[in-house]
């Protein structure tokens, strides 16, 4: 085993997700606490180019095979075993996602490797490694010891801060071997499904204008949308608000809803009631108005404020543009 | 077809989870169980493929906590057989242990599908069926939405949540192992004079299974996140808000 | 969990009939009409009250199974107050539909899907834990007795009910209750954690076995303790309790508290010191009003608080609109929504503020946030206040 630390690359629609970069922020930090390399491990199909935006690391491994082209837990999952077998580092890192928890969990089984998941927190004390993973939908967190024998770790997104710039280093490249049929995947990808066209994907908005009960009527909507075009944001809602109609389904933020994580989640007339919660609850900063003192959102919101939100609005987008002009000036 | 649905029982939230003495572990007496949401969409799944392809749906489930009734409820619906698999452990395995403990009893089995919910509200060391699909050389699939069957051909079409609303639609060669995310519907209502009556007449068989060698996670502590002490109330008329309101945003440099 | 120990007699299958049992117990519909025409949802159904006793007593239940009709009824009994022959259409008809469509093992909506599996689990239907049944009496301001810690007989026994114990809004109101009953020096205690769902919601939805599962275990509870009766709040289980349970074998000495105060308003009008300056119209509910006739007692009650003036509203008393949360539909919100043109719950507010009234007097706990929020949605913020005649009477002994 060596000291090494590899992040398992992953990607969309050709480009590197969030969450591989900010893998690579902090697995620098592991690598050298651990005084081992950073290794960046890209499996794809003719994505050499991505190499580029992998400057952080010290090595990056390729695999380039037309089966990699689109994911499949079992092709990945045998990319990476082929890797592993030379030189087995300390920790692999990946995302705990679509991609990494599949991946994770069949390669560990099939490599007899050790994994842990959903983890927020990883650091080195005493030269001992530990994880901190969230359970029981976040009422509990548990710290591990990660095992002294190669640990396969899925992180959680948005636990580890995304680096400002890519850096621009110059990372020895090397292939891992692939045959060219791999018949012991049984895994075929066919298709993509879009979601449906012609609305926003509030899940990939960093600014959210959210309305609940309190906009009252579906004119007040246009308002919000304003205040939400000021800020480069777009407007989302709880469920009541989606009840009446006033905006569709894939604008709901909650339990039956989507979940978001925005850098700013702007709650206007919204209670905050715990299905509500749930769908917004890890947002960066929370700016709650409700006219109710006693509102819950008030409990979790990092800033609260007793006004009418009808009446905040559009004092608000005023406030907004004068700033943004200031700003530019 | 043969279906395996495997399910599993969790710490119920509503009863609230405490951590126990040793400060390592919840404390076991004040839990109570229910089925894993994600199992019992798994279980749903399983039951509409039945219902299309006449299948037969078997239900196993480790020993933990009152599994008896989940395992009632899943006759109720319509599940063809269920088992549960005891091993004798006094604390729920770990997700290795339980997959190499259903490897075991799953070996030599015909099932076509494998279907469970791909996470657990306890989980720490990757997904049950990943890890199963691992030890018996099967193809995995999981956070799938979907499962569509064709009569006389080995192979299932599945489609793979992504974020955003996208979703991958993926062909896999039958054996396989497939972690749902969620059910083509809601987990189906089971009266509850249906299942009174199941409970009457219907048997649940127990399986021995021997333990297998434990694949521990070393907890060294478990702990509460810390209690916020709620948001920092701003004051004043709705425009002195709205002024400190974008304050705020502007040290956050969220004002473009 | 047992079979509920009741015998099966005519009456028992009338509370709990299958549709197998509806030709017969329809036998003796004239077809008049009368309850597809004073049923609000009447318009909505695909085949309101009438039709659908036809179709099936015809051999097409199955289409009235797959129709949006088993779900509509809001148990105002409009219809079983006026029906010349008598038949239980809310309590018999529309629960013997919906236990049809649940056998049939298909999906519910999502919402009175969850409220009935959180029944099943916790005995309420939001879903919170029997343990926290009492933390609302933490910060009363008067000590709320538990009858099990008394370990002596009371001469009531408040049986709180789940939104009063669980419900935010209804929180403060049954705070102030226990204030008003401990000025009024009543000696009375709650079940506390032993409480559980009385099962209104559940019968009406067609639960049948979810409802018996509950009628014997509070039947159990209840008998354990003595008590010289049964004080409720919530109308539906007051009415459940007083008509229903004593057809099972559970007889228990009941009353409202609308009921229980109008017998004290001696003692009660000195303690209303405070003058409450009110125009208030008051809102009959279907279970305080059609179901158990308790139309003037509530009014008393109000009349005797200074200051305040009653008026009417055009459906009152007998001809009340409900607000259209009954027999579970409080959980068939977004599928009624769908289907009706506009909310009743708007439609009363109209209503009250074409009365002239400021203040919505309501005696029911799902009525405050409905009508709240029917309040909101109508534009009338600020214009028309929605209070429990509970919060009216604190407010005037100067316990709020």
């Amino acid at each position: 085993m060596t000291k090494d630390v590899w992040v398992v690359a992953e990607q969309f629609q050709g480009r590197l997700n969030d969450i591989t970069l900010e893998l690579i922020g902090k697995g620098r930090e592991l690598a050298q606490a651990v005084e081992g390399k950073l290794v960046a491990v890209l499996l794809g199909s003719e994505t050499k180019s991505l190499i580029g935006e992998l400057g952080a690391a010290d090595v990056v491994l390729v695999a380039d095979h037309p089966d990699l082209r689109e994911f499949t837990a079992e092709a990945h999952s045998l990319a990476l075993e082929t890797a592993l077998k030379d030189s087995p580092p300390r920790l692999v890192l990946m995302g705990s996602t679509s991609v990494g928890l599949d991946l994770l969990s069949l390669l560990s089984a099939r490599t007899a490797l050790p994994c842990l998941d959903n983890c927020t927190k990883l650091e080195v004390r005493d030269g001992k490694l530990f994880t901190t993973s969230q359970i029981y939908g976040g009422k509990l967190f548990a710290e591990v010891a990660v095992p002294n024998a190669t640990t396969l770790v899925a992180v959680v997104p948005g636990s580890f801060p995304k680096p400002e710039t890519v850096a621009a280093g110059r990372p020895e490249v090397h292939e891992i071997p692939l045959p060219a049929d791999l018949p012991e995947v049984r895994t075929k990808f066919h298709k993509l499904i879009e979601p449906p066209p012609g609305d926003v994907d509030i899940t990939q908005s960093s600014i959210l204008v959210a309305v609940g009960r309190g906009i009252q009527n579906a004119d007040n909507l246009a308002m919000a949308e304003e205040l939400a075009k000021a800020m480069g944001g777009a407007v989302c809602a709880s469920r009541p608000v989606i009840d009446q109609g006033w905006l569709p389904l894939t604008r709901q933020v909650g339990k039956s809803g989507m979940t978001v994580k925005p850098k700013l989640y702007l709650a206007l007339g919204i209670s905050g009631a715990p299905e509500h919660w749930e769908g917004m609850k890890n947002s960066e900063l929370i700016v709650a108005v409700n006219t109710d003192a006693k509102a819950p959102i008030f409990a979790g919101a990092h800033y609260g404020a007793v006004v009418d939100a009808l009446d905040l609005i559009p004092l608000l987008t005023e406030e907004v543009r004068k700033a943004g002009a200031k700003k530019a000036s | 077809m043969n279906i395996a649905v495997l399910t599993k029982q969790v710490p119920d939230l509503v009863e609230g989870v405490e951590i126990d003495a040793s400060g390592k572990a919840v404390d076991s007496d004040s839990i109570r169980y229910i089925l894993s949401e994600s199992d019992d969409h798994a279980l749903e799944e399983a039951l509409l493929l039945k219902e299309r392809a006449q299948a037969r749906v078997e239900v196993f489930s480790l020993e933990t906590g009152e599994v008896r009734d989940s395992l009632y409820a899943a006759l109720a619906k319509g599940a063809d057989r269920v088992v549960i698999v005891a091993t004798g452990a006094e604390t729920p395995p770990s997700n290795h242990t339980a997959a190499k403990i259903f490897a075991s009893v799953l070996q030599g089995l015909s099932f076509d599908l494998i279907l469970t919910g791909v996470r657990a509200i306890d989980d720490l060391d990757g997904s049950l069926g990943g890890l199963l699909a691992g030890y018996l050389n099967l193809p995995y699939v999981g956070l799938v939405r979907k499962v569509e069957t064709a009569d006389g051909t080995p192979m299932a079409v599945v489609q793979k949540e992504y974020p955003g609303g996208y979703a991958a639609e993926l062909e896999v060669k039958l054996p396989a192992v497939l972690g749902i995310q969620a059910a083509e519907q809601p987990p189906r209502y089971v009266p509850v004079s249906r299942l009174r009556q199941v409970m009457k007449t219907a048997k649940v068989e127990e399986k021995d299974a021997a333990p297998a060698e434990a694949e521990t996670v070393e907890v060294v502590r478990m702990f509460k996140p810390e209690e916020g002490g709620g948001a920092a109330m701003l004051s004043g008329t709705p425009g002195e808000v709205a002024l400190q309101i974008v304050n705020v945003f502007a040290e956050r440099r969220l004002v473009r | 969990m047992g079979t509920a120990q009741y015998p099966v007699t005519p009456e028992t299958t009338a509370i709990f009939p299958e549709i197998t049992n509806i030709p017969d117990l329809f036998r003796t519909c004239i077809q008049c009409g009368v309850c597809s025409g004073s049923c609000p949802m009447g318009e909505v159904m695909e085949f309101p009250p009438r039709k659908a006793a036809k179709m099936i007593a015809d051999g097409r239940a199955e289409e009235v199974l797959a129709s949006n009709t088993p779900w509509l009824c809001i148990s105002c009994h409009a219809c079983q107050v006026r029906c010349p022959s008598q038949l239980l259409i809310p309590d018999g008809l529309f629960p013997a539909l919906r236990s049809a469509v649940m056998a049939e093992g298909k999906n519910l909506e999502q919402d009175l899907q969850k409220a009935l599996q959180n029944t099943y689990l916790y005995g309420n239907p939001m879903g919170i834990s029997p343990r926290k049944r009492t933390e609302w009496t933490q910060t009363a301001g008067v000590p709320v007795p538990i009858i099990s810690q008394l370990k002596r007989p009371v001469d009531v026994l408040w049986v709180v009910e789940c939104y009063p114990s669980f419900e935010p809004r209804n929180q403060e109101i049954s705070r102030k209750l226990a204030r008003i009953l401990n000025a009024l020096g009543v000696d009375y205690a709650i079940l506390g954690q032993e409480e559980r769902c009385l099962g209104d919601c559940e019968w009406l939805a067609g639960e049948r076995g979810l409802f018996e599962m509950l009628i014997e275990r509070n039947i159990e509870i209840l008998n354990r303790y003595q008590f010289k009766e049964i004080l409720m709040t919530d109308p539906h289980s007051y009415r459940t309790l007083l008509n229903i349970y004593p057809k099972l074998g559970g007889n228990f000495a009941v009353k409202h508290l609308t009921v229980f105060l109008a017998e004290r308003l001696e003692q009660l009008k000195p303690l209303l010191k405070k003058r409450v300056n009110a125009t208030v119209t008051y809102h009959d509910s279907c279970c305080l009003g059609r179901k158990t006739g308790h139309y003037d007692e509530p009014r008393a009650v109000l009349r005797a608080i200074p200051g305040l003036e009653l008026a009417e509203m055009i459906q009152n008393r007998e001809s009340s609109l409900c607000c259209g949360g009954g027999a579970s539909t409080i959980y068939l919100d977004r599928y009624i929504q769908e289907r009706a043109k506009d909310r009743l719950a708007d439609r009363r507010v109209h209503q009250a503020a074409a009365t002239g009234a400021e203040t919505l007097a309501v005696a029911c706990p799902f009525e405050p946030s409905r009508f709240e929020d029917a309040v909101k949605l109508t534009g009338q913020e600020g214009k028309l206040a929605v209070r429990d005649i509970i919060e009216l009477l604190a407010e005037s002994m100067e316990l709020a």
